[in-house]
């Protein structure tokens, strides 16, 4: 150990933080007390090239979190940071992918694919080349002339996936990306998703209110209590990298997903009574 | 394509049907047949005076349609943008709209006198509301997650606005401008009938009080074709960025 450390050769921890928050707090409105304290304090450490699921109660904060992760939001106190450096704006290498359907009508999919490199100045070839790989990755080929209009939503979730992966992200962030799908298409997703994460070697952050969804993607769970949203419990699933939707037969899946629910129910129950 | 004309022409056709059978049944003077009307229109079109008339028309109503497009959607996308301003603005903006505008137009006229600024004026009047309207309410009704796919798509606020908030409130500002453009000309013709010395609607009223009704129809048929000409060309515009 510190022989590595006088040969001044950076030294990967088995625990290599991808992104890292230190008492991230936010609080919405004055901060006098009568403001909203929406989130926090939280601490997490997303390890390089892991699949993270947070779950919680309605209204705790889970998509305050994944805004300050994006730099779309900031916190009142406390750190983020992001491959060691700290998170002032949007950091490149971050991808989104929203619950709302944010495919944009008047673009074709493989314009709406394209849109983000355009602007990015990579060159044409490139982009080319990244556009029909995320079409064909996505099952997207047959509907590259198309526009969003014409698709199911999931399917136009499949275009806003596409057009995350085409920037080529090390982190992903999903917030609650299948909550308007029906279950069968979210189980189908849920598989995309997996092989997205495994082909691209990116850690991934899901925010979902589906505990099934969680427990069956994930390396990890994050449970977070109700407002204000707190870790209230992390829980490694265990499952292998190599997966699929098929692990729903698995006993271990009925368990880890009873497992959530315990921790979970009280949390909602609060959100409910509106305490 | 058969199917296309086959609608249109048919209401062409009852209508003319219709047209007929109202001549037949009012006293023939008062409302010509529609072959009196066409015959007449067909001697318009060659005298080069009204066309003279046709220009003046045409000019006020191009400069009220230039300026309530550009004026309504600039200050529509300032009230869109700045929410209290926008709040405040609304219902201002919508009882003044409902205001019979034509009662105001002595005072227009004293502002800015009987020639053609008070025409463009009082078109800009009807046309300017409409288009700020549509196109306030657009930016306003912009779903965020728009912006928010923006900004982690790495954007700057003129790439934004340009790529994404532009193309994103089109079809309702399209949409306002149709309304805009009708109402433009409306405002200008109500100019020309009530004072002024020239223009088509001018023509219309001078016919009348001549008791020239195949004059007045001919006039008020060749400005319909116009205002649909317009309509339709905006809508075409409309459905030629879609699929």
């Amino acid at each position: 150990m510190s022989a590595a450390a006088l040969a001044q050769v950076p030294v990967v921890a088995p625990d290599d933080h991808h992104a890292r928050l230190r008492g991230v707090t936010r609080i919405f409105g004055p901060r006098n007390g009568t403001g909203v304290h929406a989130l926090g304090p939280v601490d997490l450490d997303l390890r390089r090239g892991e699949f993270f699921s947070v779950v919680g109660p309605s209204g705790c904060g889970k998509s305050t979190l994944l805004d300050v992760l994006a730099g779309l939001s900031f916190p009142t106190a406390g750190t983020a940071e992001f491959e060691g450096k700290p998170i002032t704006g949007v950091p490149a290498g971050v991808g989104v992918v929203f619950q709302e359907d944010a495919s944009f009508p008047w673009l074709s999919v493989e314009d709406n694919v394209a849109f983000g490199l355009r602007r990015s100045g990579v060159d044409g070839a490139e982009i080319a080349r990244r556009v029909d790989y995320a079409l064909g990755f996505m099952g997207l080929k047959a509907f590259a002339k198309a526009y969003p209009a014409q698709l199911s939503g999931g399917m136009r979730q499949r275009v806003c996936i596409a057009r995350t992966l085409v920037m080529q992200p090390r982190l992903i962030l999903l917030d609650e990306p299948f909550g308007a799908l029906d279950q069968q298409t979210r189980l189908l997703m849920g598989d995309e998703l997996l092989r997205l994460w495994r082909e691209t070697s990116a850690t991934v952050l899901l925010i979902t209110h589906a505990l099934d969804e969680a427990a069956m993607l994930s390396d990890r769970v994050g449970v977070m209590s109700a407002r204000p949203g707190l870790f209230i419990d992390v829980l490694d699933t265990g499952w292998p990298r190599d997966r699929d939707s098929r692990i729903v037969s698995h006993p271990r899946f009925g368990e880890l997903t009873a497992h959530l629910w315990e921790k979970l129910r009280a949390e909602s129950l609060k959100h409910l009574r509106g305490s | 394509m058969m199917r296309h004309i086959l609608g249109p022409v048919l209401v062409i056709l009852c209508g003319l049907l219709a047209w007929e059978v109202l001549h037949l049944l009012v006293a023939n003077s008062s409302l010509p047949s529609p072959l009196a009307t066409f015959v007449e229109m067909g001697v318009l079109l060659r005298d080069p005076d009204f066309w003279k008339q046709a220009a003046q028309t045409a000019q006020a109503f191009a400069v009220a349609v230039v300026l309530s497009t550009v004026g309504g959607i600039a200050l529509g996308v300032l009230l869109g943008m700045k929410r209290l301003a926008g709040q405040v603005a609304e219902p201002i903006l919508v009882n003044l709209y409902s205001l019979p505008k034509v009662t105001l137009y002595p005072v227009v006229l004293l502002i800015f006198g009987l020639g053609i600024s008070a025409r463009i004026a009082f078109g800009i009047m009807h046309g300017l509301i409409p288009l700020t309207l549509f196109t306030m309410n657009a930016i306003l009704q912009l779903k965020p997650v728009y912006r928010r796919s923006a900004a982690v798509m790495g954007l700057t606020s003129w790439q934004t606005a340009l790529r994404v908030v532009l193309p994103a409130i089109l079809p309702q500002v399209i949409t306002g401008a149709r309304l805009g453009v009708s109402l433009c000309l409306l405002g200008v013709l109500i100019g020309e009938m009530f004072a002024a010395r020239n223009g088509l609607g001018y023509m219309v009223t001078h016919a009348m009080e001549r008791g020239d009704m195949p004059t007045v129809l001919a006039v008020a048929l060749i400005i319909a074709a116009v205002a649909l000409a317009a309509n339709g060309l905006l809508l075409a515009l409309d459905r030629s960025r879609q699929p």
